[in-house]
């Protein structure tokens, strides 16, 4: 660290270069000069600036519809019922049906299980087919043809306050991992 | 072996930078020479030709405010629809609900104004210094392109928010072009893909504004900046 190295003209006589030249500190490099310390406030100044251009990247306000939605009162639901309307905007089917031989209502997430194209519902066959691979589902979700590996999974529903049944799209629950038994899957009928 | 060694010393570092540290005279004007950023400077200027007093540092700032505007002008297209349905919407947002959006976007627009008068101050600053006379004569004439261009820029940019005042003034500047001889009909036409102001000419000045006019102007500034070394280097005073 001794003063007569670094801030030398360009004519001043070569030194002996090498392992053992003395270093500055980084501090001593970062702020010591008016040279170090300007281009000390221009990293700073990036780094605020980087760090502002990733915020302004991450949207505050989504078009998109909210994760929770009502989907009327579980009397519109008869027996065998596969509600279609509320796939074009939320990608969910709304199904009275049974699981394990008990009487349901439960929201189908409408994502095939195989590679993620949006299955349609055949009323004539009753069952639900993925337009790309031919995967097959029955009305209570569960795969018999295709090459889709597991269940269709379903979104978390319950019935809210005033009676009306509430979907809740940021809760999802697998059966092949034994989570349809959760009473948040679904509303015994 | 320090730290900094095995760095400077690494196949990485090699073979980004090619010579050693610019320790020498040497080597100093090899690392101007050899990075793309340095090599547009010239190694050596006269000083007496860059001092402020003489030159306004206009050309400069002018190109800094283009960086600028290029910078924050491509963030501001990651939110902005240039349709009827969003386009002021969008501005809105940009405004209100998107973090840093205001700040980005006033910084769009003063820069732009400030640009303006930047050139206009860097050609006034030329012709005082009688910088334009040869054999310099060929680099005003590609400066007075590229303040067309940067007006240009200002103009197209000016319809982009989509509210009464873009739309309006544009009508009038629309209508300016019209009163041309002979192409002046044809020219509005063209300009706003369709007989008034409306989405396909949102569109068209969208389109301008973010990506043709940018493009004729870089071409433009890399030619008038080689000019500037292949007509003699920098003016300096008499």
């Amino acid at each position: 660290m001794s003063e007569d190295r670094g801030d030398k003209p360009a004519a001043a006589p070569p030194q002996p270069a090498g392992p053992d030249a003395k270093r500055r500190g980084l501090l001593a490099t970062m702020f010591g000069s008016w040279l170090g310390l300007g281009f000390t406030a221009f990293g700073a100044a990036h780094g605020l600036w980087a760090a502002a251009a990733a915020r302004f990247m991450m949207p505050n306000v989504l078009a998109e519809p909210p994760n929770r939605f009502k989907v009327g009162f579980p009397g519109d639901y008869p027996p065998d019922r596969v509600e279609t309307k509320f796939k074009e905007r939320y990608g969910v089917w709304v199904v009275h049906g049974a699981y394990r031989g008990r009487r349901q209502i439960y929201a189908l997430r409408s994502v095939c299980t195989h590679l993620g194209c949006i299955t349609m519902w055949q009323a004539g066959e009753q069952r639900f087919k993925c337009p790309c691979h031919g995967s097959g589902f029955y009305s209570d979700g569960i795969n018999f043809e295709g090459p889709a590996p597991r269940p269709l999974e379903r979104y978390a529903i319950r019935l809210a306050d005033e009676g009306q049944l509430e979907v809740d799209i940021s809760r999802t629950f697998q059966e092949e991992l034994g989570q349809w038994s959760d009473p948040a899957s679904f509303v015994a009928v | 072996m320090s730290l900094g060694d095995r760095i400077r010393n690494s196949q990485l570092w090699r073979s980004i930078f090619r010579h050693p540290p610019p320790r020498d005279h040497r080597n100093r004007v090899l690392v101007v020479l050899t990075n793309l950023i340095l090599h547009l400077h010239p190694v050596a200027i006269p000083k007496h030709a860059v001092r402020l007093s003489f030159t306004w540092c206009m050309g400069g700032i002018t190109f800094f405010l283009f960086l600028v505007e290029t910078i924050t002008g491509v963030l501001l297209m990651f939110y902005y629809r240039p349709t009827l349905q969003w386009a002021y919407h969008d501005m809105l947002a940009l405004r209100d609900v998107v973090s840093f959006g205001g700040v980005l976007r006033n910084m769009h627009r003063w820069g732009a104004h400030a640009m303006v008068i930047a050139v206009w101050l860097h050609m006034l600053r030329v012709f005082l210094t009688g910088s334009y006379k040869p054999p310099r004569e060929f680099n005003w004439v590609v400066g007075v392109a590229l303040l067309v261009l940067t007006l240009l820029l200002s103009f197209t940019g000016y319809l982009l928010p989509w509210d009464q005042l873009s739309i309006w003034a544009v009508t009038v500047g629309s209508n300016m072009a019209r009163a041309a001889p002979i192409i002046g009909s044809d020219s509005r036409f063209v300009l706003l893909g369709a007989r008034s102001v409306g989405e396909e000419a949102l569109n068209r000045f969208y389109v301008l504004h973010c990506v043709a006019i940018p493009l004729a102007a870089g071409f433009l500034m890399a030619l008038h900046f080689w000019r500037i070394r292949k007509d003699g280097g920098i003016s300096g005073p008499l």
